[in-house]
């Protein structure tokens, strides 16, 4: 765990580059520092390896604080990859990546067997790609071996500056993709800057937007795309973000949340009233179980009251059983071609105990969408 | 002064071992001039390039060196020094520490910024940062000194007679004594094939130093 605490950096005694600064990013998760040039993001990622000294304030790594560290020593222990690649023209891709092991004096044996094991995890093989130099390769290659390069200690930590920026977008979007995938077997904390608002809810756990040296919102991607603390994070990742990202758009986030329900032994007229009173068009038929678990027996919508001349008829006679329900994580997308392909005009919403907990509606789908729509008095 | 080429063949079939000999003590001496060079130039260019100031007063006084014409120089060290050899390869010594210097300077400079960052971030000493990569990679700037600095030395080399160090320098001063063409040009070219020779050696160990990743893009 890597915790700033109260960190200040100011190189001229009037402006504070970054301004009494915390931050804790846990163990195993990519925390992306992201905000305009000069907000301070890369200063603060330098701190952590003390490229940059802190002017005051301390950051602590699994407790201790770093100053501790011989700053060589904490650098060894800490990978760094840059935008601009860095690798050593004059040496090898095998001599690149082998460079700090060999420093630390590690087993030759143990070098060699890390530098081919990194290798065929970035996907370039030893054979063909170790004897040449970066001069030969592509700037999507390169970073790769910046990458291993930056594994080949086995650092629990890696910093990344803007190392995909430097890349056309296709090669930047594989490198991101296999960062995620390499992240999902090595579980390393990564402090990774930008100033990409895609690429930091693409590849972020969790998202740090800083402006004027300070940390304006710190927070998961969902949760600052839903919550955007004011107007500023709000213009930053952009209002319409959430329709650029729509697999980030749950179930749980287009429904309804006034879902009405009846019990299955209720009597036409009942529903009748309820619908009026409420002002629904659909009825939930649910099992008269005590909370919170609520049982969904079937829907009832007003299409199906009407004409019925038996008013003896009970809910549970009449009502549509061959519904289907989604999960409350399930993404927005997923359910609206579910509700496509059967043809479905109420989709209720389950949480994780099978509660209901909302329903899909047509108008539903629609709110979310006018929602976004720009608000303009022209028309 | 009459010359024909056959005379020009006659001088150096009877006078070989002479001029073989000159032309040795000719490189031995700026040899050792331009070695003493490097052992002092190359730190102190690597030294310059960590302070602003102190490269600026360097720079300046081999700068200044440099601008002295030859012949002066070697008058000025007969006054201090007096004469002989090991004053010559001085004079040598000064006139070759400039480009060796300023292309150390310049070669360790230009080495990429982002590169340093990234090998200091990556927890290398300064020290290593210098023999690993800085060094390597401005090998062939460094060379390219080394090589202007023999060359030049070799051809400076020939007044070095003037204060009584020997050298082609001899043979060529003899021949303008005795108005006889064929020493004097016997002096100049072998000097010149000297220059020549020197320089396609320190070619080849250039190449040799230079890491095949700084040719192949």
């Amino acid at each position: 765990m890597i915790e700033i605490k109260g960190v200040v950096k100011n190189y001229d005694g009037v402006t504070n580059v970054v301004d009494n600064l915390n931050l804790t990013i846990n163990d195993g998760e990519i925390v992306v520092l992201i905000g305009e040039s000069g907000c301070g993001k890369t200063t603060t990622m330098k701190m952590i390896n003390r490229l940059i000294e802190p002017t005051s304030g301390a950051i602590e790594i699994d407790g201790k604080d770093i100053k501790q560290f011989e700053k060589i020593e904490l650098r060894r222990n800490i990978g760094y990859v840059i935008q601009q690649i860095g690798l050593f023209p004059h040496l090898t891709i095998g001599q690149n990546i082998a460079l700090i092991p060999k420093l630390v004096k590690k087993d030759a044996k143990e070098t060699l067997a890390r530098v081919k094991e990194l290798m065929e995890m970035i996907d370039l093989s030893y054979d063909d790609y170790a004897e040449r130099y970066p001069g030969e390769l592509s700037g999507g290659q390169q970073q790769r071996i910046g990458v291993a390069r930056a594994l080949a200690n086995d650092p629990d930590v890696i910093l990344m500056d803007e190392p995909f920026s430097a890349l056309d977008p296709i090669t930047r979007e594989q490198l991101q993709n296999e960062l995620l995938k390499l992240q999902d077997e090595l579980h390393k904390t990564i402090v990774f800057v930008t100033h990409d608002i895609d690429e930091a809810f693409k590849i972020g756990d969790k998202v740090a937007l800083m402006k004027d040296g300070a940390i304006i919102q710190y927070d998961t991607p969902e949760g600052m795309l839903k919550n955007p603390l004011n107007d500023f994070v709000e213009n930053f990742i952009g209002q319409d973000r959430l329709w650029k990202t729509p697999d980030m758009l749950k179930a749980s986030d287009v429904m309804e949340k006034n879902v009405v329900t009846i019990g299955a032994n209720r009597s036409i007229v009942n529903a009748i009233g309820i619908m009026r009173d409420r002002q629904t068009k659909v009825l939930v038929v649910v099992k008269n179980t005590p909370e919170p678990k609520t049982e969904i027996l079937g829907l009832v919508g007003s299409n199906r009251l009407r004409g019925v001349e038996n008013g003896d008829l009970k809910m549970k006679d009449i009502m549509k059983t061959d519904f289907r329900s989604t999960h409350k994580d399930d993404c927005l997308a997923t359910v609206l071609t579910m509700r496509k392909e059967n043809n479905l005009r109420y989709t209720p919403v389950l949480d994780d105990n099978g509660s209901l907990i909302g329903i899909i509606t047509d108008i539903s789908v629609l709110n979310v969408i006018t929602d976004v729509m720009p608000v303009s008095e022209d028309y | 002064m009459d010359f024909s080429f056959s005379k020009f063949i006659d001088y150096i079939v009877n006078n070989w071992q002479y001029v073989l000999e000159k032309s040795a003590d000719h490189m031995s001496m700026s040899l050792t001039a331009v070695a003493f060079s490097c052992l002092i130039g190359i730190p102190l260019g690597v030294i310059i390039t960590r302070n602003k100031k102190v490269s600026d007063v360097i720079l300046g006084i081999a700068n200044v060196i440099q601008t002295v014409p030859s012949l002066a120089l070697f008058a000025f060290m007969i006054s201090i020094f007096g004469i002989g050899r090991t004053n010559a390869i001085f004079a040598l010594f000064l006139y070759a520490l400039l480009p060796i210097i300023k292309n150390t300077y310049i070669g360790i400079k230009n080495v990429e910024p982002a590169i340093t960052q990234a090998a200091t971030g990556m927890g290398m000493t300064k020290f290593q940062i210098l023999y690993k990569v800085e060094m390597p990679l401005s090998v062939a700037v460094i060379m390219g000194g080394i090589r202007i600095a023999t060359v030049t030395g070799i051809g400076v080399a020939t007044i070095a007679t003037l204060i009584g160090a020997g050298g082609l320098g001899d043979v060529i001063y003899q021949g303008i004594g005795m108005a006889n063409l064929q020493m004097i040009l016997t002096g100049a070219i072998a000097s010149a094939v000297l220059a020549l020779f020197a320089d396609f050696v320190l070619g080849k160990v250039e190449k040799k130093l230079t890491s095949k990743g700084l040719t192949t893009n």
